[in-house]
C-alpha cells in the first residue's frame, strides 16, 4: 500500500506539476443477444444459464457477428463525431485466463470501427474538448469470483468460481486522446467526461450504463510533468474505478502520489494500478515492462465489417437529439443561466426536471423540488436522484397541489416524505396523513379568535397599527392547525378583527 | 480377408454409395443389412487397419432402422439414405466422443452436432463411427494420433496418409463406402492419393466449419472421400452449402458437382500442367503415372499447356507460418478449465499450474511444435517478418492461380511427391513429413477447389498414385468433370477400379506390423 503520508497535498502538487489524463471506458451494449451468438444479455440470471457452445468457446464452435452491436457502435461513433471505417476487421487478443472461454478475446486492434472524434464537457464554466482516439467493439469475458483469501483477487484465493453469462456480451471501448490543459480541474474534468459520455450513451439507447452493475467501467490514465517540461510524464493506468465519484478521486489520488514520487527525484513507473473504493487510494499492479504480448492477429473466423455508406447515413439521420443540444434548448426554454443549467446537469437532474415539466409543473417548481428537498434526501441516503422512489409525475402533482392552494410548502415536504416512504402517490399520502390546508372558514376563524385571545399583548400592538406583529399571531394559528391553515387567509382574518 | 462365405453380406461392402442408395430406396436391401455388413467388415479388418477410434454399432443400426422405417412408411428418403459413412473424429457428434486424435480431448462428448454431422444425419447417412487422424489434423500419416497410427490397406506396413488417414483407410478397406475428411494443407487429397481413392477439397467456405474442431481457421475445409468420383460428388452435395453459423461460409448455391460427375468430359477443356510441380522432386513412378495421365487427358480432347506458378515454391514455408499461427490461438482453449483432460489438479496447485501440466501431458510433440512455431510467428517484433510476410506470399499464390486460370480451365499435378511411405520412416523428421503436402498446399492457401483421383500404381512399389486437379474457387464442378473422365478412361484401361488390384487384407497376414 502507498504510504498516505507520502502524498503531496493536491493544491501544492498542481502548483508545480501539470497533469495529463486519459480515459478508457468499457460499455456493455444493451443488445438483446450476445456479440457472437444468440444467448440473452440479461443481467442477474442464474450463473452459467445464458450460455451456448459459442460463448463457452467449445471446440468447433464459431462466432457470427451481431449486426445490432455493430449498429450501436456506429451510433456511438457518430455521436462522438468520429469517422466510421468503411472496412475493418476483428482481431484476436491472445492471453490465458480461466474466465475467457477461448483463451483469446475477439476484439479490434489496428482497425477500429470508429476513430478520431471528440466530446465537449464543461467544468466550472470552462469548456474542454476531449479528443476521442477510437471506439471499438469486442466481447466481454466471463466473471470470476475468487473465494477465500484476503483480497478477493485470484492470488491467495482458496478456489474460484466462474460465471460465463457475461462472456460474449458486446462491449464497446471508448478511448480518449490524452487530455492536457485541465490543470487543477483534471479530476473534475475526468468526472465530467464520464458523466457526459454516460448521458450520451443513455440518450442513444445503446446501453443501460449502470456503473454499479458493471455495464459502464472506467480505466483512468494519469501522468504528471513539471510545469516547464516539454514532454508529458509517464502515465499510470488505474483500473476498478466503478463510480463517477471514484473517477474524480482516482485522478486526485494519482496526482498527489505521482507528485510525491517526482518530488523525491524518482521515476513514475508505467504500470496498471488498482483503485480502492474504501480508502480512495491506488496500489501498484503489473508493470508494463512485464506486460503480456497479446499476439494480435486478424480473426480468421469472421469476415471483415464493411458498413455501407448509406447505412451509416441512415444511422446518422436517426440519431436522437444529443444531451448537449438538448441542454442548450432546455436552458433557453426554461430561462436559466449557464451556471444554473450546469448545476442541474451535474446533479443528474436534467431528465427528471424535464419529465416533471412535461407532467405539468413549471420549470421553476420542478427545479425547486429536485434541487432542494429531493437533492437533500438523496444526499442523506447516498443515492442518485434518479434512484429515489419518486417519479417526475409525483413531483409535478405536488407542484400543482401547491399552486392550487391545497398544500403549502411545509405540507408539500411532508407529502414528498410520504411518497418516498412508499405510502402511495401524493394524493393518497395527503389523504392518509390528513395533509391539506384548512379552508373551512369557521374552523379557521375559531383558530384566529383563539390565537388573539391567547396573545393579548400582540393583539394590542396590531390594534395600535403595528401590523408586522400579526406574524406572531399567524404563527400561533399555524401551530394550532399543525401547519394546515392557509397562512395568507389567516393573516387577513386577524387584521379584519383587530382593525 | 476375402469374401469368405459371408456371401451377399460381404458383397454389400463392395457396392458404391450410389448403388447402395439406389438399392435401399428400391427396397432391394434394407439399410440395416447394409449397416450390419459394414459393421461385420469393421470387426473383421480393424485389427489390421485401425481406421476407427470409435465404432458406433448401436447408433449406426438405429439410424439404419430409421431409414428402413421411413421407407416402409413411404416418407421421402435423403439422397444417401442408408449409406454408411466413416466420420473424421474432428467433427463434433452428440452421440459419440470427439477426440481429434488427442489425449487432451479423450472421452469428450460434445453437446452439439457439427453442421456437417447434422446434414449427414438429415440425409439418412448411417454414421458408423469416428475415424483416426493426426492429432488436431496436424500431420500426413496418422502417426501423430495419440491413439496410434492407422494402416494403409494396400500395404499394412505403410501409412494411409493424413491427417484424414482413418477415413481414407476405412474407405479403401471397404469398411465404409464414404468418408468425411478435412483438408488444411492436403489432409483429404494426400490420404486419398496414397490409399488409391477419390478425395475432394471443396472451395474454402463451400462446406461449413461449424463443429469442425479448428486447426487453422482460414484453411480448414471439410470434404468427401469415396471410392468413385460420383460417390464423392453425392457426398459433397449432401454435406456442403451455406451455413449461417459459419461467417466464412459461402452464401451461394452448391456448384453442380453431381451433374458434373455424371457428365464427364474434357473435350476442348484447357488443362494446365504446373511447371513447378511436374519436374524433379517426385518419385519416378509418380512422375511416370502423372505424365501418362496428362497424355490421357490430351487423348480425350483436352488442350494441355504448361503454366508457371512462380510463387508456388514459397507455399510450404508460408503455410508453416500461417497454419501454426492460427493453431497457436485456436488450441489455447484446451486449458483444463471446462472440458477434456485435467492433469495435476491435486488441490494444491494454481489454475496456471494445472493449465501448464495439462497442456504438457495432453498435447503430442507435433502439436506442441506447431503451437510454439505459431506463438513465435505472432510475437510482437516478429509478426511482420513471419505472419505478415506469409500472408503476403499467400496473396501472391492466389494471384498465380488467378493468372493461371485466365489461361486454362483446370491445373493438374501429382497429388503427392511419393507413394505411401513406411510407417516410422519420417516420424522423427518433421521436414520430410511436411514435404508430403508440397503439391496440395497452394490450393489451401488460395482457397480454391482441388480433387485427387487415382491414376495408377507406381511401378517400383506397386502403390497408388493420385492425380490432382485444381479449379478456381466455386468451380468445384470442374474438378469432378475432369476426374470422372480420367476415372472412366483409366478403369476401362485397367478393366475395373484401381482398388481391385489391391491385395485382399487377409493375404497380407505376416506382412509384419
Amino acid at each position: 500500500m502507498t504510504d498516505l503520508a507520502q502524498l503531496v497535498p493536491y493544491g501544492e502538487a498542481l502548483s508545480r506539476y501539470e497533469p495529463v489524463i486519459g480515459l478508457e471506458t468499457h460499455v456493455e451494449l444493451g443488445t438483446a443477444t450476445k456479440m457472437f451468438c444468440g444467448c440473452p444479455t440479461t443481467f442477474g440470471l442464474e450463473p452459467n444459464s445464458a450460455v451456448c457452445p459459442v460463448c463457452l468457446g467449445l471446440p468447433g464452435s464459431l462466432p457470427v457477428a451481431n449486426r445490432a452491436a455493430i449498429e450501436f457502435t456506429i451510433r456511438i461513433g457518430l455521436a462522438l463525431n468520429c469517422s466510421i471505417a468503411s472496412w475493418c476487421r476483428f482481431a484476436r487478443k491472445n492471453y490465458f485466463y480461466p474466465d475467457m472461454p477461448k483463451d483469446f478475446q475477439i476484439s479490434q486492434y489496428d482497425e477500429p470501427l470508429c476513430t478520431d472524434g471528440w466530446l465537449d464537457v464543461e467544468v466550472d464554466g470552462r469548456a474542454f474538448r476531449v479528443g476521442i482516439e477510437r471506439v471499438h467493439l469486442e466481447e466481454d469475458t466471463g466473471k470470476s469470483l475468487h473465494m477465500g483469501g484476503a483480497t478477493g483477487r485470484i492470488h491467495g484465493a482458496d478456489y474460484s468460481l466462474v460465471d460465463y453469462n457475461r462472456a460474449g456480451i458486446p462491449l464497446v471501448e471508448v478511448v480518449t486522446k490524452p487530455v492536457a490543459g485541465t490543470g487543477v480541474l483534471a479530476p473534475e474534468a475526468a468526472r465530467a467526461y464520464v458523466t457526459e459520455l454516460r448521458d450520451l450513451l443513455r440518450c442513444l439507447g445503446v446501453s443501460d450504463v449502470r456503473m454499479e452493475e458493471g455495464s459502464l467501467r472506467c480505466d483512468v490514465n494519469t501522468s504528471l510533468a513539471p510545469r516547464d517540461a516539454a514532454d508529458w510524464g509517464t502515465r499510470t493506468e488505474t483500473k476498478n474505478v466503478n463510480s463517477l465519484r471514484s473517477v474524480e478521486r482516482a485522478v486526485r489520488f494519482e496526482i498527489a502520489r505521482q507528485a510525491a514520487v517526482l518530488d523525491a527525484g524518482q521515476k513514475v513507473v508505467q504500470e496498471t494500478r488498482h483503485f480502492h473504493e474504501d480508502s480512495g487510494s491506488t496500489t501498484g499492479g503489473r508493470s508494463k515492462e512485464e506486460a503480456q504480448d497479446y499476439r494480435y492477429f486478424p480473426e480468421p473466423d469472421l469476415v471483415p465489417v464493411a458498413p455501407a455508406r448509406d447505412w451509416v447515413e441512415q444511422i446518422r439521420a436517426s440519431l436522437p437529439e444529443l444531451p448537449a443540444a438538448r441542454r442548450a434548448r432546455l436552458q433557453a426554454d426554461w430561462g436559466l443561466s449557464g451556471a444554473e443549467m450546469t448545476h442541474l446537469s451535474n446533479a443528474g437532474a436534467v431528465d427528471l426536471v424535464s419529465a416533471t415539466v412535461e407532467a405539468g409543473a413549471s420549470p421553476a417548481e420542478a427545479r425547486k423540488w429536485w434541487l432542494g428537498e429531493l437533492a437533500r434526501r438523496a444526499n442523506e441516503s447516498g443515492a442518485e436522484l434518479s434512484q429515489l422512489a419518486i417519479t417526475p409525475a409525483h413531483v409535478a402533482r405536488v407542484s400543482v397541489m401547491v399552486r392550487a392552494g391545497t398544500l403549502n410548502d411545509q405540507l408539500a415536504r411532508q407529502v414528498l416524505e410520504g411518497v418516498l416512504a412508499g405510502e402511495g402517490d401524493p394524493d393518497a399520502v395527503a389523504e392518509a396523513r390528513g395533509l391539506a390546508i384548512v379552508s373551512d372558514e369557521g374552523a379557521l376563524a375559531e383558530a384566529v379568535d383563539a390565537a388573539i385571545a391567547a396573545n393579548p399583548d400582540v393583539a394590542a400592538k396590531v390594534r395600535d397599527g403595528k401590523t408586522a406583529a400579526a406574524g406572531a399571531l399567524v404563527g400561533a394559528v399555524m401551530k394550532a392547525t399543525r401547519g394546515r391553515a392557509d397562512a395568507a387567509r389567516a393573516r387577513e382574518l386577524i387584521l379584519e378583527r383587530l382593525s | 480377408m476375402a469374401a469368405d462365405g459371408a456371401g451377399m453380406a460381404s458383397e454389400l461392402t463392395r457396392l458404391t454409395a450410389a448403388e447402395i442408395a439406389a438399392a435401399v430406396a428400391a427396397g432391394d436391401v434394407s439399410a440395416v443389412e447394409v449397416a450390419q455388413a459394414h459393421l461385420d467388415r469393421i470387426v473383421a479388418v480393424e485389427p489390421d487397419v485401425r481406421a476407427f477410434l470409435h465404432v458406433a454399432g448401436i447408433g449406426a443400426l438405429a439410424a439404419a432402422e430409421d431409414v428402413d422405417r421411413k421407407r416402409a412408411a413411404g416418407e421421402p428418403l435423403g439422397p444417401l439414405a442408408g449409406v454408411p459413412l466413416a466420420l473424421k473424429d474432428v467433427m463434433t457428434t452428440t452421440d459419440m466422443p470427439t477426440t481429434c486424435g488427442s489425449k487432451i480431448l479423450e472421452g469428450w462428448r460434445p453437446p452439439y452436432d457439427a453442421t456437417v454431422t447434422r446434414r449427414l444425419r438429415d440425409a439418412g447417412v448411417v454414421i458408423l463411427g469416428k475415424t483416426n487422424m493426426d492429432e488436431f489434423a496436424m500431420g500426413s500419416s496418422t502417426e501423430n494420433s495419440a491413439y496410434g497410427p492407422s494402416h494403409n490397406p494396400w500395404d499394412l506396413t505403410r501409412i494411409p496418409g493424413g491427417s484424414s488417414g482413418g477415413s481414407s483407410a476405412a474407405v479403401a478397406a471397404y469398411e465404409a463406402p464414404l468418408g468425411v475428411g478435412t483438408d488444411t494443407g492436403g489432409s483429404i487429397r494426400q490420404p486419398a492419393a496414397v490409399c488409391g481413392i477419390v478425395g475432394m477439397k471443396p472451395t474454402y467456405g463451400g462446406s461449413s466449419r461449424y463443429g469442425l474442431v479448428a486447426f487453422a481457421s482460414s484453411l480448414d475445409t471439410p470434404g468427401p472421400l469415396a471410392r468413385t468420383v460420383l460417390d464423392a460428388a453425392l457426398l459433397h452435395e449432401v454435406m456442403s452449402g451455406h451455413d449461417p453459423r459459419d461467417s466464412t461460409s459461402v452464401d451461394a448455391p452448391i456448384p453442380p458437382v453431381v451433374a458434373a460427375a455424371r457428365h464427364a468430359g474434357v473435350s476442348g477443356l484447357r488443362v494446365g500442367v504446373v511447371t513447378e510441380f511436374s519436374g524433379g522432386g517426385s518419385q519416378s513412378g509418380v512422375r511416370a503415372r502423372f505424365t501418362e495421365a496428362v497424355e490421357l487427358l490430351e487423348s480425350l480432347g483436352a488442350k494441355v499447356v504448361e503454366v508457371s506458378c512462380p510463387h508456388f515454391s514459397y507455399a510450404l514455408p508460408a503455410y508453416y507460418l500461417i497454419a501454426p499461427s492460427e493453431c497457436s490461438s485456436n488450441l489455447a482453449r484446451f486449458d483444463a478449465m471446462r472440458y477434456g483432460l485435467r492433469a495435476g489438479d491435486d488441490g494444491t496447485r494454481s489454475a496456471d499450474e494445472v493449465m501448464s501440466l495439462t497442456r504438457e501431458a495432453g498435447f503430442g510433440a507435433e502439436v506442441k511444435r506447431r503451437i510454439m512455431l505459431g506463438t513465435y510467428a505472432l510475437s510482437s517484433g516478429y509478426y511482420d517478418a513471419y505472419y505478415g510476410k506469409a500472408q503476403q506470399v499467400r496473396t501472391l499464390i492466389t494471384r498465380d492461380f488467378d493468372a493461371a486460370f485466365e489461361q486454362v480451365d483446370v491445373l493438374v499435378s501429382p497429388t503427392t511427391p511419393t507413394t505411401a511411405f513406411p510407417i516410422g520412416e519420417r516420424a522423427d523428421d518433421p521436414m520430410a513429413m511436411y514435404l508430403a503436402d508440397l503439391f496440395t498446399i497452394p490450393s489451401d492457401l488460395a482457397g480454391n477447389a482441388a480433387i485427387s483421383v487415382p491414376c495408377g500404381l507406381a511401378p517400383e512399389d506397386g502403390l497408388p498414385v493420385g492425380l490432382q486437379i485444381m479449379a478456381p474457387a466455386l468451380a468445384d464442378d470442374r474438378c469432378y468433370r475432369v476426374a470422372a473422365a480420367v476415372e472412366a478412361a483409366l478403369q476401362e484401361r485397367w478393366g475395373g477400379p484401381l482398388l481391385a488390384q489391391a491385395r485382399e487384407l487377409g493375404e497380407q497376414a505376416g506382412d509384419g506390423r
